[in-house]
């Protein structure tokens, strides 16, 4: 199982989100995105409120939150590490920086560090593919990664 | 003094933020009173960071740029000239229609997009009304540019016909293939130009509603075009069509119209069986237009030029500009718009430059992770939908990614099924059992299994026939190109074994 702690305030800020959504056509995603971008992620106490105020079983609610790569059901490190591990990176170099990284921070894909500075996710095209290998830490774009270059960025997270 | 500065992510990710901070910093230092426009990339990505200073009139790239050639520039110094933009290779053999102002206006500015032509064609659709629009487009002969190629016109006249109280028309901004960036180019680049395709789009074919449904992986283009539909909103632009945009959650076969559609309902992205189609019933049960963004942003361009003149680029059923991503391990990567018709290897070679690496090429892949890998020795063949299609590969998103002669094409071949399997929305069996398989085959066959090369043919003869959508259906163009192209490879892992 995964997280099982209710954030404080859970139900009040909930409210809110969903308030904030009614009247969308279609809001389960807009609304998990709202929550996620709230607690960092979909935490499991939320989802039979979800349920309950768009009229679908919890079963619905979960499956959606489960198909999705972006929704997660347990808290990440403070910083997230996006990796592309799409072709035109593969062609670049990537799985050599992919094997940097996870070595420098002792994770493997969808592991988080020990000190719990960075979570590192794979992810499939960042539509950098000129110039590649291609990283996103948080929201953040980093193209044409080194060696010397994504282990200064390793530096920087804290990692 | 103005300066042009591209805030494309791909200069952002190189560093564009950096230099500017560094040019405004050193206008200060200077006295000089700097004018720094952020625009879209005009898709040389490798002079970015690209900044363009006029020069008697004309606009002259500098480029790729460090934060430290910041006081060079702004004194006249800077020893990165390029030249006229629009006389470097790369940008002067193009045809921009689509991308035509791409990377030259600030792309929030209504006046600029205005100044440059904006907003024409959607006057222009409202004097010819919906059947003048449909009667354009026709003449035009675009085809969906998202990969399948669908005549636009007739799917565009299915929604138009169909009778329902609420129609849609949704924008595929889920750009999921490696190689293809075109759609965030334009996105972040020129947003009111999809913003008005859709908005003719709605026109034609009587819907009040339309959504973006762009991926989470893009969050530059999110932020813009957020901003630019309050802009068009505020400008009370869209007379009544109401636009939303939607952000996805990772799901690589939510580019999938039907996957796509299911998303945006709040559902689990799994792909619907057709028919229905979606022209009849699509999002909300309702008749819905799905379109990607570059043929819905190539829709002004064919509405304002006409659509006979659209048709005069191209070649054969393939009419109109492509806009080509040239990507992966080459010297000149970028976005190259251009008639259909060019070979293959011009655009390698020619223009692309060949390997970054210096090595020469292997193989280029052309569609995506379910395109077909391409040895040098189809390099004639032309970029046209029917050249690719009888060359046993498809053209796609129009990216090609190449690669030197560094790839392993074993390798290459598992990762196009562990990516199905990673992907697969686990609908029909021979995608979601079938990508799982072929990564075990594929393992076997590096092992030196002789037996596995005819099961992996068999297990992609079935995916490809028996799967519902293109994910299952087409991972089997890369997977079997590598065996066909390269079957010493798959052959030599035997032989190593024995």
């Amino acid at each position: 199982m995964t997280d099982q702690i209710t954030p404080d305030g859970l139900d009040e800020r909930l409210s809110e989100i969903l308030a904030a959504h009614q009247g969308l056509e279609g809001p389960l995603l807009p609304i998990l995105h709202a929550v996620q971008a709230e607690w960092g992620h979909v935490p499991q106490a939320s989802v039979p409120l979800i349920a309950k105020a768009l009229n679908l079983s919890r079963a619905e609610v979960h499956g959606v939150v489960s198909f999705y790569h972006d929704f997660r059901e347990a808290p990440v490190g403070t910083h997230v590490l996006r990796l592309c591990r799409a072709e035109a990176c593969q062609a670049q170099g990537g799985a050599g920086i992919a094997e940097l990284v996870k070595d420098r921070l002792g994770v493997d894909w969808h592991e988080t560090t020990a000190n719990g500075r960075v979570t590192l996710e794979p992810v499939y095209c960042l539509g950098l593919c000129a110039c590649g290998p291609a990283a996103m830490i948080d929201e953040t774009v980093c193209g044409g990664l080194t060696r010397e270059r994504t282990l200064a960025l390793l530096e920087e997270l804290g990692a | 003094m103005k300066i042009w500065l591209s805030q494309d992510a791909a200069a952002r990710a190189l560093g564009a933020d950096e230099v500017a901070r560094a040019l405004t910093a050193e206008a200060v230092q200077q006295g000089i009173e700097l004018q720094l426009v952020r625009t879209g990339s005009r898709g040389m990505v490798w002079l970015e960071p690209m900044a363009e200073v006029e020069v008697d009139g004309v606009r002259h790239a500098f480029g790729p740029l460090a934060p430290g050639d910041a006081a060079a520039l702004l004194a006249g110094t800077c020893d990165k000239g390029q030249g006229p933009t629009e006389e470097i290779p790369f940008f002067a053999r193009q045809t921009r229609l689509t991308f035509a102002r791409c990377g030259v206006i600030d792309p929030l500015s209504l006046d600029e997009y205005r100044a440059h032509g904006g907003f024409a064609a959607l006057e222009k659709a409202r004097e010819i009304g919906a059947e003048g629009v449909l009667s354009e487009l026709t003449d035009s002969g675009l085809r969906g540019r998202g990969g399948a190629g669908f005549p636009a016109a007739i799917k565009w006249t299915t929604v138009a016909k169909a009778e329902a109280d609420r129609k849609y028309i949704v924008c595929n901004a889920d750009e999921g293939d490696s190689g293809t960036f075109a759609d965030r180019m334009l996105m972040e680049g020129d947003p009111f130009t999809l913003i008005e395709g859709m908005a003719i789009a709605g026109l034609a074919c009587g819907a009040a509603k339309g959504f973006i449904y762009i991926r989470s992986e893009y969050p530059d283009a999110i932020a813009i075009l957020t901003e630019a539909l309050r802009i068009a909103r505020g400008g009370g632009l869209l007379d009544g069509f109401d636009l939303e945009l939607r952000v996805g959650a990772g799901a690589y076969v939510c580019g999938e119209e039907t996957s796509l559609l299911n998303s945006l309902e709040g559902k689990r992205g799994v792909v619907r069986a057709k028919p229905p189609l979606p022209a009849l019933e699509g999002a909300f049960g309702k008749p819905t237009l799905v379109n990607n963004v570059l043929t819905l942003a190539s829709v002004p361009a064919v509405i304002t030029g006409g659509g006979k003149a659209y048709a005069g680029y191209g070649a054969g059923r393939s009419k109109g500009t492509m806009p080509i991503q040239i990507a992966g391990n080459v010297l000149r990567g970028g976005l190259f718009e251009a008639p259909f018709g060019m070979p293959l290897g011009q655009l390698v070679e020619e223009i692309g430059g060949g390997p970054r690496s210096g090595a020469p090429v292997k193989a280029v892949q052309v569609g995506g992770p379910l395109g077909a890998y391409f040895p040098p020795a189809l390099f004639d063949t032309p970029f046209t939908y029917e050249d690719f299609d009888a060359a046993g590969g498809l053209i796609g998103h129009a990216g090609i990614v190449v690669f030197d002669d560094s790839a392993d094409m074993v390798a290459q071949a598992r990762f196009a099924m562990e990516f199905c399997a990673v992907e697969s929305c686990g609908k029909c069996t021979p995608c979601r059992v079938g990508a799982v398989r072929g990564v075990e085959t594929i393992d076997r066959i590096a092992a030196g299994d002789a037996a596995a090369l005819p099961l992996l043919e068999d297990l992609c003869h079935t995916m490809k026939l028996g799967s519902l959508c293109a994910l299952g259906g087409f991972t089997p163009y890369p997977v079997m190109s590598a065996v066909r192209h390269f079957p010493e490879e798959f052959q030599l892992a035997r032989e190593a074994a024995e």
